[in-house]
């Protein structure tokens, strides 16, 4: 990792939501610099306000307090240069796949390019993800897995500056998952985009990650460690498998999650 | 397959072994696809489509039947059907404002139904996307809905006598204004329950207000709208009859009405039908227009 400024810095930031049943303390005192280029899983129990924060970087919340900049500017409303790939993909039902992802193009895109050049590039985002072949079909005519190749196409096309993913693959069986996951890594070896990505998952953190930023039990969670992952790419999760540097960024994390912040169900 | 339920479990247990002895050459022989066996017509399910609905009807006109068997002003449905017959053998002429056809009375209510309610699709629908974007607008006019919306048809038409001094607006008001609350109401339910998703997503492609409107909100909220339209048409067809009772002209409310004052049962009988089929027609053509526009996630 080189030490050029880094290209999103979260500085100091604290998340206090203000609910009917008084206020929330979500985050606390969050710093954070992520790199041009690297991949980052924010890891931790449900409710660790992982989400909380992706959302912050994609300028969905504004913060308490504390900064966020992304490329040297304050991140003070969403952008698509901030492109987010959501949970539950959150495309839109009324349109085919090809017009999803023609609509972020059109809008990022639309005031320079022609028309073929913008339906050119829908296409081609959507061979990216392999889907070229469903660009007419509706979102509910395809799989849960599709559908989330289509949110990755919609969100690459606009060719952002980050790619903020929020479990994107949380609902996907675990033999799709591992599909796109590779795909995923191929997918971002090639773009060399810079990732965010919110997971509960170990396995999915350590192979796709060059740094894994781990969060403590909420409320008022905050990071608690930060482990670099110094595999080279690309990788193969295979070979991986009996990877001593692998086994022990796996165990290292597991350690963390279950018996250092082991999720204490509420007591109250 | 199916079939095998229908036979003994011996049976179907020596089927299924031919079968398993059958499939591999039949397999080996004809690589082709297995062509799907022509499906036999569903008698049984046209059978429970049909019946219930004929004996429903059947049992109505017979315990129709049965009460006026021994007489009296309450005309039999014989009698019913047969001056239906005559009725309907000339819906169209015309001899003087007040004697009509049937088919012109019908005509003329559905032409106020539709000025009515299309005047309250044109105000109301907008007024629903307003109310459900805008919080405070919703405080504003939540309560005068609330108030407004259980208000008798009857009750607005002196109001719409006094302002517009005439029998056929007043008439169009009413309709208007008893059937602008449902589509309202739920345009503006729509609006509130788009999903935060689609919004989200909206936020992070910083679309134009206008796509935000055209892509993501018009969409997500035409299934609610529909609904609202539906119950409106409804209400508006309800009213009309009331409306055109009191008011007078050519039109279905005021034919019951003429035809009471000329002691003609049978045509009340037949309105009432008559009225119930237009109604249901109504709700099955936007029932159809709804179902073109719902996007099944």
């Amino acid at each position: 990792m080189q030490s050029n400024p880094a290209f999103i810095d979260v500085q100091a930031v604290e998340m206090v939501f203000s609910t009917r049943k008084g206020s929330f303390h979500a985050l606390r005192d969050i710093h954070l610099q992520v790199q041009q280029g690297e991949f980052i899983t924010l890891i931790g129990h449900s409710g660790c306000g992982k989400s909380t924060l992706l959302n912050l970087i994609a300028g969905l919340l504004l913060p308490t307090s504390g900064l966020l900049l992304c490329d040297k500017r304050e991140i003070a409303a969403p952008g698509p240069e901030r492109a987010v790939v959501f949970q539950n993909h959150s495309l839109l039902p009324w349109l085919t796949c090809f017009a999803n992802v023609h609509l972020a193009v059109e809008r990022v895109f639309g005031a320079r390019e022609s028309k073929a050049q913008l339906d050119a590039r829908t296409q081609a985002a959507l061979e990216l993800v392999g889907m070229g072949h469903a660009a007419q079909k509706r979102p509910h005519e395809i799989s849960g897995g599709m559908k989330q190749r289509i949110g990755i196409a919609r969100a690459l096309a606009m060719e952002p500056k980050v790619l903020l993913m929020d479990e994107p693959f949380g609902a996907l069986d675990a033999l799709t998952r591992a599909k796109l996951q590779d795909e995923l890594l191929k997918i971002v070896a090639r773009t060399r985009s810079t990732v965010v990505m919110v997971t509960h998952d170990v396995d999915e953190a350590v192979l796709l990650s060059d740094r894994i930023v781990m969060m403590t039990n909420g409320p008022a969670a905050t990071i608690g460690e930060i482990l670099s992952v110094d595999l080279p790419r690309p990788r193969d999760r295979v070979a991986l498998a009996e990877d001593p540097t692998y086994v022990h960024a796996r165990k290292s994390v597991i350690e963390f999650l279950y018996s250092r912040h082991a999720h204490v169900e509420k007591a109250a | 397959m199916v079939s095998a339920v229908f036979h003994s479990p011996r049976e179907a247990a020596l089927e299924a072994a031919a079968a398993a002895k059958a499939a591999p050459v039949v397999v080996a022989a004809k690589p082709v696809e297995p062509r799907a066996p022509r499906q036999p017509f569903d008698w049984r399910g046209l059978w429970l489509q049909i019946i219930p609905p004929v004996l429903g009807l059947a049992l109505m006109v017979g315990i129709w039947a049965l009460l006026t068997m021994k007489g009296g002003a309450f005309p039999t449905p014989a009698a019913t059907f047969e001056a239906a017959v005559k009725l309907f053998a000339d819906p169209f002429y015309s001899k003087g404002p007040n004697d009509q056809g049937i088919g012109w009375n019908i005509l003329f209510s559905l032409q106020r139904v539709a000025l009515g309610f299309g005047l309250a699709a044109l105000v109301g629908i907008p007024l629903g996307f307003m109310i459900g974007r805008f919080g405070f607008l919703n405080r504003m006019l939540s309560p005068l809905i609330s108030l407004l919306k259980p208000v008798s048809p009857l009750a607005w038409l002196p109001i719409g006598l006094l302002v517009f001094k005439s029998a056929n607006p007043a008439a169009i008001w009413t309709i208007f204004i008893c059937s602008i609350w449902p589509m309202v109401v739920n345009t503006a339910v729509g609006v509130q329950r788009v999903p935060q998703d689609y919004l989200n997503v909206a936020r992070v492609l910083s679309l134009s207000e206008w796509k935000v409107m055209t892509r993501i909100l018009f969409p997500a909220v035409l299934p609610y709208m529909l609904t609202g339209v539906r119950l409106s048409v409804g209400t508006a067809w309800l009213v009309i009859v009331a409306a055109e009772m009191l008011t007078g002209g050519v039109g279905i409310g005021f034919w019951v009405w003429d035809e009471w004052n000329n002691l003609n049962v049978q045509h009340i009988i037949i309105a009432i039908f008559v009225i119930g089929i237009v109604g249901l027609a109504l709700e099955q053509l936007l029932m159809a227009v709804a179902r073109r526009f719902s996007f099944d996630d």
